[in-house]
């Protein structure tokens, strides 16, 4: 796991490019996101970096340039033309800013559903319940407890996701897109309202899950505690461009980043 | 809410004098204000209660002598709205100030839904159930014609209902175009049974597909469009399928078409074998028509049918893919449900059950023309739904009992019936907008399976979050 082989990306960024009228949220961003590494995307508000993300995930459509994903069995996948639901199908799993779960639906029912890509039932399995949709149901519910259970949620699977406290709205995300069995995890924010100790247990949740699961996560963050503390790799950037890239210790001491981040002087 | 003014007199609040007056202020200004609401009201109401129109001497009549308890009905009404938006205030308030604790009053679901989980869930269940059974077997027997016609009715719109609830209430698109599929099941039974003489088993599947099909193609164009303007495209969609219908020739455009036979019973007249026996051991109402008990039945086998499916539905792969897009798009997408494929499913198999429902209608009226699928029709499934529970199976069930039968037994409200609908529907939307009885999500039980594994769950248990310890 440690050997994050430079050589060896799951994730490949060329020259990607995003223009809103006539504001160009991405500027020819290039990067590349090691196999089995944690690695985050820190800059500025306004940066691009959820905008990157939108573009992986196929919610935008990137003016020029090229996204590929190589989920690990040989494969190249451009992702610039599939859609949101093909992304995740190839193994790509978000989480989003603004936490986005299924509120009035339960828990397990919030995992359940993104067991749904990895399922087979279709009309007529679900009129007649035979046997193998069957099983194919029990099935993913045991799972989805189980993961719920592995990773803190397992007590509250009845619950509703709209009552859940804030910081196990964000665990109950990263646990759904979990669900969708990726090999590239992306995080958007997920410290973004926690307190220090639910920052630190994510930091260690995030850790666990990329040991366990044998999956590459890519993050956007802006806790400079968590980045530093769980990232391997980072990427900054600034007004839709690539600024510095290296190891945590590296970032913290380019003259480039701390202008970005302070401003000049 | 009211509140009231904080006291000016100062001095120490112990006396129950001193904040009693503020109270009183806050009260009398509420009183004041919901008066000029209950004015306001009564003055909305003036040209319907008030004014006459006398058709024969071509002049309004003004009925004064109604305007006193016109004032009266609408102002009490208004302080009584008043009374209860403040009630319902001060209740989320209390529940919010207890959240912390373990409230006994935290239950959302409200005395309806306790009371119905409590008959659905408990010991009482499988007696209820059959008793239930009984009874809606043999309603049709002992009822005269006009109350069985009631129940088939009430009975077709639990079909509609239950099947919009599939497009609106689980998938939430809002379909105001519902009844153009009702009208296409409807016709295509009077159309191949007048011209070709197919008989009703035939055209049940028939009218379903028709609807289907229909549905597929329509939802192929329009679901790219979502929200408010998915639910104008499905009302401009309905009022086309009635302009069309209202001009076609072999529609027989606005005439319609009659004669439309009843369903058959294995070529069986049961009326001239069967009906005389049963009436002479008293087991039939001696006006109703075996007939008509025969289609109450059938409605009654397609009603179980759909609540089987629909439910079974709710609770597949398919179902929860539903349930994501009416959540949270995005996220559903992003989940890896396709959100094309999701809606077209729900729209496509939505309209499957007008279809069928249109096809039991034509059967049971015998007489159909486009204006029987008008606007208001969707209008009323819709309400339904609403009403009733979005997403909510006994709900829609209980919802279309509501509608379809209360305006029945409320005829002598006459020229009020609508009003008082719109009422309820008012009503209803603030004091429980959730509905009837509201949906609730299945209940699920796990043990872990820990002991069998590599030994860390134990610890786990108590410990929810125990993955930052490694």
């Amino acid at each position: 796991m440690s050997g994050m082989d430079a050589s060896d990306p799951v994730l490949v960024a060329v020259g990607v490019t995003v223009e809103f009228g006539g504001i160009r949220a991405l500027d020819g961003l290039s990067l590349e996101v090691g196999r089995g590494s944690i690695t985050a995307l820190i800059g500025p508000n306004g940066a691009g970096k959820t905008t990157f993300f939108n573009c992986l995930t196929g919610i935008y459509r990137p003016k020029s340039g090229d996204l590929f994903f190589l989920p690990g069995d040989g494969r190249t996948i451009p992702l610039t033309l599939l859609s949101p639901d093909r992304v995740t199908q190839q193994g790509i799993a978000r989480t989003f800013q603004n936490i986005r779960l299924f509120n009035n639906l339960t828990v397990l029912e919030n995992v359940l559903i993104a067991c749904h890509c990895r399922m087979k039932a279709g009309l007529l399995g679900a009129l007649l319940r035979d046997s193998r949709t069957m099983r194919e149901e029990r099935e993913m519910e045991e799972y989805s407890f189980a993961l719920l259970d592995r990773y803190g949620l397992g007590g509250q699977v009845n619950e509703l996701a709209k009552n859940l406290p804030y910081g196990e709205q964000r665990r109950l995300e990263i646990v759904r897109a979990l669900a969708t069995r990726p090999k590239l995890l992306l995080l958007d924010e997920p410290a973004a309202g926690l307190n220090d100790r639910e920052t630190e247990d994510l930091a260690g949740l995030i850790r666990l899950i990329r040991d366990e699961l044998e999956l590459s996560v890519l993050l956007i963050e802006h806790d400079m505690g968590l980045v530093m503390g769980v990232s391997e790799r980072i990427h900054v950037m600034d007004y839709g461009k690539p600024i510095a890239e290296g190891t945590p210790e590296e970032i913290q001491r380019d003259p480039e980043v701390i202008r970005a981040y302070l401003g000049e002087g | 809410m009211t509140g009231g003014i904080p006291n000016a007199n100062g001095g120490v609040p112990k006396t129950p004098a001193k904040s009693l007056r503020p109270r009183l202020l806050g009260l009398g200004r509420g009183l004041l204000s919901s008066s000029f609401s209950g004015l306001w009201l009564a003055l909305v109401a003036f040209p319907i209660v008030i004014m006459r129109f006398d058709a024969t001497a071509r002049s309004i009549d003004f009925l004064w002598e109604r305007l006193p308890r016109l004032v009266a009905v609408c102002v009490a009404g208004a302080i009584a709205f008043r009374f209860l938006l403040r009630h319902k205030a001060m209740g989320a308030f209390r529940e919010r100030l207890s959240l912390g604790a373990s409230s006994p009053k935290g239950d959302p679901r409200g005395r309806l839904g306790r009371l119905y989980d409590g008959l659905s869930g408990g010991r009482a269940r499988i007696p209820l159930a059959i008793a239930l059974g009984l009874l809606l077997l043999c309603l049709p027997f002992r009822s005269n014609p006009y109350s069985v016609s009631i129940y088939t009715t009430a009975l077709i719109y639990i079909t509609l209902g239950l099947g919009l609830n599939i497009v609106v209430g689980v998938s939430g698109l809002l379909n105001l175009g519902y009844v153009a599929f009702y009208a296409i099941g409807a016709y295509t039974y009077a159309l191949l049974n007048t011209h070709f003489g197919l008989g009703f088993w035939v055209c049940l599947p028939l009218g379903a597909l028709a609807a289907t099909l229909l549905g597929f193609l329509l939802g192929l164009p329009i679901l790219r469009v979502s929200g408010d303007y998915l639910a104008i495209v499905t009302l401009g969609f309905a009022e086309i399928v009635r302009l069309v219908l209202d001009n076609l020739k072999f529609t027989n455009g606005p005439r319609g078409i009659p004669h439309i036979a009843h369903p058959g019973f294995f070529g069986l007249d049961l009326d001239k074998s069967v009906k005389p026996f049963l009436v002479g051991r008293g087991l039939l109402h001696p006006n109703t028509d075996l007939d008509q008990v025969l289609l109450y039945f059938i409605v009654l086998a397609v009603v179980a049918l759909t609540v089987v499916c629909v439910h079974r539905l709710e609770n597949s792969r398919l179902g929860r893919a539903w349930l994501a897009l009416r959540e949270d798009e995005v996220a559903c997408q992003a989940m890896g449900v396709s959100r094309w494929r999701a809606k077209l499913t729900a729209f496509t198999l939505g309209s499957t059950w007008a279809g069928l429902a249109g096809v039991i209608f034509a059967s049971q009226i015998t007489f159909i023309n486009p204006k029987s699928f008008s606007f208001m029709l969707s209008v009323i499934i819709l309400s339904i739904v609403v009403l009733g529970g979005m997403g909510s199976i006994p709900g829609v069930i209980l919802g279309a009992i509501v509608l379809i039968l209360a305006p029945e037994y409320l005829r002598f409200f006459d020229d009020y019936r609508m009003l008082l609908f719109g009422l309820i529907m008012v009503l209803m939307m603030v004091f429980r907008p959730e509905g009837i009885i509201k949906a609730t999500r299945k209940v699920r039980e796990y043990k872990r399976h820990a002991d069998g594994e590599s030994g860390e769950g134990a610890p786990e248990e108590g410990a929810p979050e125990g993955a930052p310890a490694r």
